[in-house]
């Protein structure tokens, strides 16, 4: 588990994502192959402006263990303005989300491996107009 | 007037208030005070609370990554991290290393973990100051930043809140010149926490004379003998913000009008940000600042010490983008109550 998640924390931190030259995609989480362009992708790294808009919501009333303190937690389907889709907790209260809200990346606690253990960081969201 | 520093100082600034606030009428209401008394006594209305998923390290990197992107800096160019703060979410485990690597500053920079009570925000402009003036760096992070620990029912608990300021610091499209800076540092045992120990202790009434005021008015007296400033010489003065009354009292103590620090007097509305204190009231003065306006910046941090500052704004602060500033972040609050403040703050222990 540490490694896994110490490989992934430059991508995790921050969105740095990938685009392709050969067609202008951008994919986040980071791909180093084009799956339209395929043998012709020409992948670098792009760092995304951290704006999308919500296209889907759950609010999470059964949560996993580790987050039994934050529920009920809303996570999202967010487009990013640079067109990637990706599901992530939104951070604001459950009756604030509605389908079209535009949101902004920040960085916010994952969770922890217990009290010994270490903190996960990462990328969440939250309502755009708030900050 | 001795010249220690030239043309080294401020080139951007970011800060950082967590939306969640508690009114010291919800805390005086379970500990049987009355509020009325606290809020008159303390001069603390309410204080921000930090939420589940925030520490020292998120709040620190939302401040930083403001101050980066104000300034317009490639991040590859800041040459030191000093995070400041007496709540580090790791004992062994810098929060700078985690601010570098969300920054995206790469490998090649100067990094560690500050702390002296609620002044460690500013020693890291010290040493960024020292660093940038040495030729070391070209650009320094100094950050204050606290999720700040009050037990529950101790005093502590109307003013321990949540914040933090990041200052980048260079000689390159500086906005306000630091033209001179001193410590005044003893040891006096006003407040403390001992390792591993989840709640500070404090002397009561002994972390005012003794501590408080004799650090920060000797601090702001050393510094003004130095430059051979006076009081009048300065358009704002922001002073360490234990509690509403503190600063108040140390600027009448030294001369200072209510005018000259009504601005950066954030401590009513968003409590002891501890290591964040003074920078945030300094963030909120910077916002409205023009070019020529100097500031006494003086912090204050137990155990004891404080660090002073005469600051000069230039004329490049006009080109900064300064919103939201400091007063709009502490306008917008989500009230929370005494129970779900205890969640936030891990008060209440779940199996």
């Amino acid at each position: 588990m540490l490694p896994r998640f110490w490989r992934k924390i430059r991508y995790r931190y921050d969105l740095i994502g990938t685009r392709c030259n050969t067609c202008g995609r951008n994919y986040y989480p980071p791909r180093n192959f084009c799956p339209v362009c395929r043998r012709r992708s020409s992948i670098e790294e792009v760092q995304l402006s951290g704006y999308g808009t919500v296209l889907s919501y759950s609010i999470v009333h059964d949560t996993p263990v580790g987050l039994k303190m934050e529920k009920p937690y809303v996570v999202a389907l967010i487009q990013l303005d640079e067109g990637p889709i990706i599901t992530s907790q939104l951070a604001c209260e459950p009756e604030e989300v509605h389908d079209g809200m535009r949101v902004k990346a920040v960085f916010r606690k994952y969770g922890e491996d217990g009290e010994d253990g270490i903190i996960y960081y990462g990328t969440k969201f939250i309502p755009a107009e708030e900050a | 007037m001795k010249e220690v520093f030239e043309l080294v100082g401020i080139v951007s600034y970011g800060t950082y208030i967590p939306r969640y606030r508690i009114k010291a009428e919800d805390i005086a209401r379970i500990w049987g005070e009355n509020a009325d008394v606290i809020k008159g006594g303390l001069g603390v209305l309410e204080k921000s609370v930090p939420d589940l998923d925030e520490d020292t390290a998120t709040i620190s990197v939302e401040a930083a990554r403001e101050a980066v992107r104000r300034a317009g800096i490639n991040p590859k160019n800041i040459g030191a991290i000093f995070v400041g703060s007496e709540s580090h979410p790791y004992a062994v485990k810098p929060t700078a290393t985690i601010v570098g690597e969300a920054l995206d500053v790469g490998n090649d920079f100067f990094a560690a973990d500050l702390e002296f009570a609620c002044k460690a925000g500013t020693a890291g402009i010290q040493n960024c100051m020292a660093m940038v003036e040495a030729g070391m760096i070209k650009y320094g992070l100094a950050i204050g930043s606290d999720t700040s620990q009050g037990a529950p029912g101790d005093p502590l608990e109307y003013s321990a809140a949540a914040g933090g300021a990041a200052f980048l610091v260079g000689n390159d499209g500086v906005i306000a010149e630091i033209e001179h800076t001193c410590s005044f540092t003893s040891d006096t045992p006003d407040f403390w926490r001992r390792e591993g120990r989840p709640y500070p202790s404090h002397g009561g009434r002994f972390t005012g004379q003794p501590a408080y005021f004799r650090h920060v008015v000797s601090a702001a007296k050393m510094l003004m003998e130095e430059t051979g400033l006076k009081p009048e010489d300065f358009n704002y003065a922001v002073f360490h913000q234990p509690n509403g009354k503190f600063p108040v009292r140390a600027a009448r103590m030294l001369g200072f009008s209510k005018e000259q620090i009504e601005q950066g007097l954030v401590v009513r509305y968003v409590g002891n940000t501890y290591s964040g204190s003074s920078l945030l009231g300094f963030a909120a003065i910077l916002d409205v600042a023009k070019p020529g306006d100097r500031i006494l910046l003086v912090s204050f941090g137990s155990g004891a010490g404080s660090d002073a500052f005469s600051i000069t704004v230039t004329d490049a602060i006009e080109n900064l983008n300064r919103n939201p500033g400091v007063w709009d972040k502490i306008s917008k609050k989500v009230y929370i109550d005494y129970g779900t403040y205890a969640k936030f703050r891990r008060k209440i222990r779940m199996r």
